[in-house]
C-alpha cells in the first residue's frame, strides 16, 4: 500500500456541507491512521452520520478537502469511487442485510461481486467471517429470522468480507441489548486489530464506546467541540463534554428547543407578536 | 427456492408462452394457409372499386392467393390503380382477369382472378389487362327502376 | 387563484417527474450491459414478475374469452351471423384485450410488487449498502427487474390471448354449437399474422416497457418511510393503467389507420 503507516488514512480538512439552506457541518478537521479506532460523538441530527457519508463518498464536500487512503475524493469519478469503496467496508444501523438472500449470501454478496473465486473459495471465506462474529452456524438462516443483535454481527461479517482498509460504522449500538452491545462493542474493536484496518464509529453510547476506541470527537452544531484519548475525555472539564458523559439533560445543549420566556408563553403575555 | 427450479419454471413459462404465441400465428392466424412471405407484385385499373380496402384478400377460385398492397387514384385515366401481392408459388397467365366481387351480401369486398389461356406468366410489376369493376348497389337498383319504368310504358 | 396555482404547479411537477423518468430511463440503459452479463438476476427476475402471474393470466384469459363468446354470439346472431363469432373473438383478443388486460394484470400483480421490493430496500438502506459495497444499485437491482418485465409481459399477453380463444371456443362450439370449420376458418381468412398478431405482440411489448420502467422507477423514486413505499405501489398502478390506456390509443391509431 503506498500510504505510509503514520499518515493520516482519513483525512479532513475544513470540511463544509449544507442541505440546501440549511448548514450541517461548519468546518470540521479529523484524522484517522491505520489501527485507530476512533468515535465520532454528539448529539442526534448534529451532523455524525453526514461525516459518515461524506468519508464513504456517498456525498461530496461543499468545500474542504476529504482524504481517503491518499485519494481525494472530489477528484475521483464514479469508477475511481467504486475502486476505492471495494476497500472500505460500512455497517449501517439496522444492517441492511438484503432481506431477500440468506445470511451466507449476504456475506457472500461483495465477494460474488468483486472477486472471481471459484465457489468452494468463496464458501470457506463466508464461514471464516461468520465464525469470527460468532456465526457460522446460522448460515442458512434469512435476515427476517435473526434478532438485532445477530443482524448487526451478519451485517458486520459482511462488510469486513473483503477485508477492508477502512470500516465504518453508523450508530453501531442503537437499539441493542447490554449483551448483544458489549459483544458488538468486542467484536469492533478485535476485527479492527485484526485486520489492520482504522475504523470510524459515529454513535452517541459514550460508556460503550470509551471502553473501546482509541480517539474520539465530540461534534456539535457542525463543529468539533472536544476530542481527545478516552482518559482525556473523562478528565475533562469542557462543559460539553461533561454533559454529554454525565448525561446531564440541560448544559450547552440546551433541553429546550428555543422558545419564548415561559412566563409569557404560560401566562398568556402577548410578547413578540 | 434454488436457482435450479426456478430456471425450470422460467423455461416452463417461456415454453408456455411461445406455444400461445406459435397458438395464434398458426391457428387463429393466417401464417400457416397463405405465405406471403415470398410475392410479387401485380397491378390492375378499376373504373370503380367499391368498398375494397386495403389488406383484402385477392382469390382465386375460393383460395386466397395474396392481398391488396396499396390502392391509388390515377389522375391520367381517371380510374382506381389496385397494387397486390401474390405469394410467388402462384402464378397465373398474363391474361388473367381481376374483378371486384363480394363475399355473401354484406360480407367484404375482395379481388377475385380467373386465369386465362395464355403461356407467358404474370411477372413481377406487371397490369392485368381486363378488369371487371366493383357492382355498385345503388346503380344496381336505378338500373332495374329504369328498366322497368321502361317496360311499363310499353 | 388558488386553483390555477395548483393546475401550474401540477404542470410543472408533471414535467419535471417526465424529465426525472427520462434520465432514470437512461441510466437504466446505460447499467443494463452488466445485468445482462449475470442473465441468472434477470431469470430470478421472469420467475417473479412472469411465472408467478401465469395462473392469474391465463384464468382471466379463460373468462375473458367466454365472456366475448357469449357477448359475442348473442349479437351476431341477430344478424345471421354466428359463423363470424370466431373473428371477433380472436381479433378484440389479439388487437386489443389480450395486450391491454394482460398489461393491466401484470401492472397490479407484478408491478406493485416490484415498487414495493425496491421501495422497501430503498426504506431498510439496502440500496445505499450496495452502493458502499462498490455495486451499483441500478445494475444490480433494477436492471434486473426492468428486463424481466418487458421479456415477461409479450409473452403474458400471448397466453392470455391464446387462452381468450380456447374460452371463446369453449362457448361458441362446444356449449352453443357454432359450426367448427366455420369458427376456426373465418377467424384465419380475417385475422392477419402481421397486421393483427405482430401488431398486438409489439403493444404488449410497449405496455411491459411502460409497467416496468414505471415500476422500478416509483420503487427506486419513493420516500424511504412506509407511507412512501405505500405510495409508490399506489402510483405504479395509477399511472401504469392510465399509461397502458394512452399508449393503447396511441399505438391504435397509428397501426390501424388504413382500415
Amino acid at each position: 500500500m503506498s500510504v505510509a503507516s503514520n499518515a493520516p488514512l482519513v483525512e479532513l480538512k475544513g470540511v463544509r456541507f449544507a442541505y440546501g439552506e440549511r448548514e450541517i457541518l461548519k468546518g470540521i478537521d479529523l484524522s484517522v491512521r491505520r489501527g485507530q479506532l476512533v468515535a465520532i460523538m454528539g448529539g442526534s441530527g448534529c451532523g455524525k452520520t453526514t461525516l459518515l457519508r461524506l468519508i464513504g463518498g456517498q456525498l461530496r464536500a461543499a468545500s474542504g478537502q476529504v482524504t481517503v487512503g491518499g485519494e481525494n475524493l472530489s477528484s475521483l469519478g464514479r469508477s475511481g469511487m467504486y475502486a476505492l469503496r471495494r476497500r472500505m467496508g460500512m455497517l449501517f444501523q439496522f444492517g441492511a442485510l438484503f432481506t431477500d438472500m440468506s445470511v451466507f449470501d449476504n456475506v457472500a454478496f461483495p465477494l460474488r461481486e468483486h472477486t472471481r473465486l471459484p465457489p468452494e473459495l468463496i464458501r470457506d471465506l463466508v464461514l471464516m467471517k461468520l465464525n469470527a462474529v460468532g456465526l457460522r452456524g446460522a448460515g442458512g438462516l434469512m435476515p427476517a429470522e435473526l434478532s438485532g443483535g445477530m443482524a448487526r454481527r451478519v451485517a458486520l461479517a459482511r462488510a469486513v468480507a473483503l477485508d477492508p482498509m477502512l470500516i465504518m460504522y453508523d450508530e453501531p449500538f442503537a437499539g441493542l441489548d447490554p449483551i448483544s452491545l458489549g459483544v458488538i462493542g468486542q467484536l469492533i474493536r478485535r476485527l479492527n486489530d485484526a485486520l489492520g484496518a482504522a475504523s470510524i464509529m459515529v454513535t452517541h453510547d459514550i460508556h460503550e464506546s470509551l471502553e473501546i476506541v482509541d480517539y474520539v470527537y465530540f461534534v456539535s452544531d457542525g463543529q468539533i467541540v472536544a476530542e481527545g484519548t478516552p482518559d482525556q475525555i473523562r478528565a475533562s472539564r469542557d462543559p460539553f463534554v461533561h454533559q454529554f458523559v454525565c448525561a446531564e439533560a440541560d448544559g450547552p445543549v440546551p433541553f429546550h428547543y428555543p422558545a419564548r420566556d415561559v412566563a409569557d408563553d404560560l401566562l398568556g403575555v402577548e410578547g413578540g407578536r | 427456492m434454488s436457482r435450479t427450479t426456478l430456471d425450470l419454471w422460467v423455461g416452463i413459462f417461456v415454453v408456455i408462452g411461445m406455444a400461445a404465441l406459435f397458438f395464434l400465428a398458426l391457428r387463429v392466424g393466417n401464417l400457416a394457409s397463405v405465405d406471403l412471405s415470398q410475392t410479387y407484385t401485380v397491378r390492375a385499373q378499376f373504373d370503380n372499386i367499391g368498398g375494397l380496402k386495403v389488406r383484402a384478400p385477392v382469390k382465386s377460385a375460393g383460395v386466397v392467393v395474396g392481398r391488396v398492397e396499396e390502392i391509388r387514384f390515377d389522375i391520367n385515366t381517371y380510374r382506381a390503380e389496385v397494387v397486390f401481392s401474390i405469394a410467388t408459388r402462384y402464378e397465373f397467365p398474363r391474361d388473367t382477369i381481376g374483378s371486384i366481387l363480394t363475399s355473401g351480401l354484406l360480407g367484404e369486398q375482395y379481388i377475385g382472378l380467373d386465369a386465362g389461356g395464355d403461356i407467358d406468366m404474370l411477372q413481377n410489376g406487371d397490369a392485368l389487362q381486363i378488369t371487371q369493376s366493383a357492382v355498385v348497389l345503388e346503380k344496381l337498383i336505378g338500373q332495374f327502376l329504369f328498366d322497368r319504368a321502361g317496360s311499363a310504358t310499353d | 387563484m388558488n386553483f390555477f396555482a395548483s393546475i401550474g404547479a401540477g404542470v410543472v411537477n408533471g414535467v419535471w417527474k417526465l424529465g426525472l423518468v427520462a434520465r432514470f430511463f437512461a441510466l437504466l440503459l446505460r447499467y443494463s450491459g452488466q445485468s445482462f452479463l449475470r442473465l441468472h438476476l434477470t431469470i430470478r427476475e421472469i420467475y417473479f414478475g412472469g411465472v408467478l402471474s401465469l395462473v392469474i393470466i391465463a384464468v382471466s384469459g379463460l373468462f375473458v374469452g367466454m365472456v366475448l363468446g357469449l357477448q359475442g354470439y348473442e349479437t351476431l346472431q341477430r344478424f345471421g351471423s354466428g359463423d363470424a363469432l370466431g373473428v371477433l373473438v380472436a381479433l378484440s383478443l389479439v388487437r386489443e384485450l389480450g395486450p391491454v388486460v394482460a398489461g393491466l394484470l401484470f401492472a397490479s400483480r407484478a408491478g406493485s410488487a416490484i415498487a414495493a421490493e425496491i421501495g422497501l430496500m430503498k426504506t431498510t438502506e439496502q440500496l445505499k449498502a450496495m452502493d458502499m459495497m462498490a455495486v451499483n444499485p441500478i445494475a444490480r437491482v433494477v436492471a434486473p427487474r426492468f428486463w424481466g418485465g418487458v421479456i415477461s409481459m409479450p409473452l403474458l399477453a400471448a397466453i392470455f390471448s391464446a387462452m381468450g380463444v380456447f374460452g371463446g371456443w369453449l362457448i361458441g362450439v362446444v356449449l352453443i354449437g357454432v359450426d367448427e370449420g366455420a369458427f376456426w376458418s373465418q377467424m384465419q381468412s380475417a385475422v392477419d399474422f402481421r397486421h393483427d398478431i405482430m401488431n398486438g405482440v409489439i403493444k404488449s411489448a410497449v405496455f411491459g416497457v411502460a409497467v416496468s420502467l414505471i415500476a422500478v422507477f416509483e420503487g427506486y423514486d419513493c420516500t424511504p418511510t412506509a407511507e412512501g413505499v405505500s405510495r409508490a405501489i399506489t402510483r405504479t398502478v395509477v399511472s401504469s393503467a392510465l399509461a397502458i390506456l394512452a399508449l393503447d390509443f396511441v399505438l391504435t391509431s397509428f397501426m390501424f389507420r388504413g382500415l
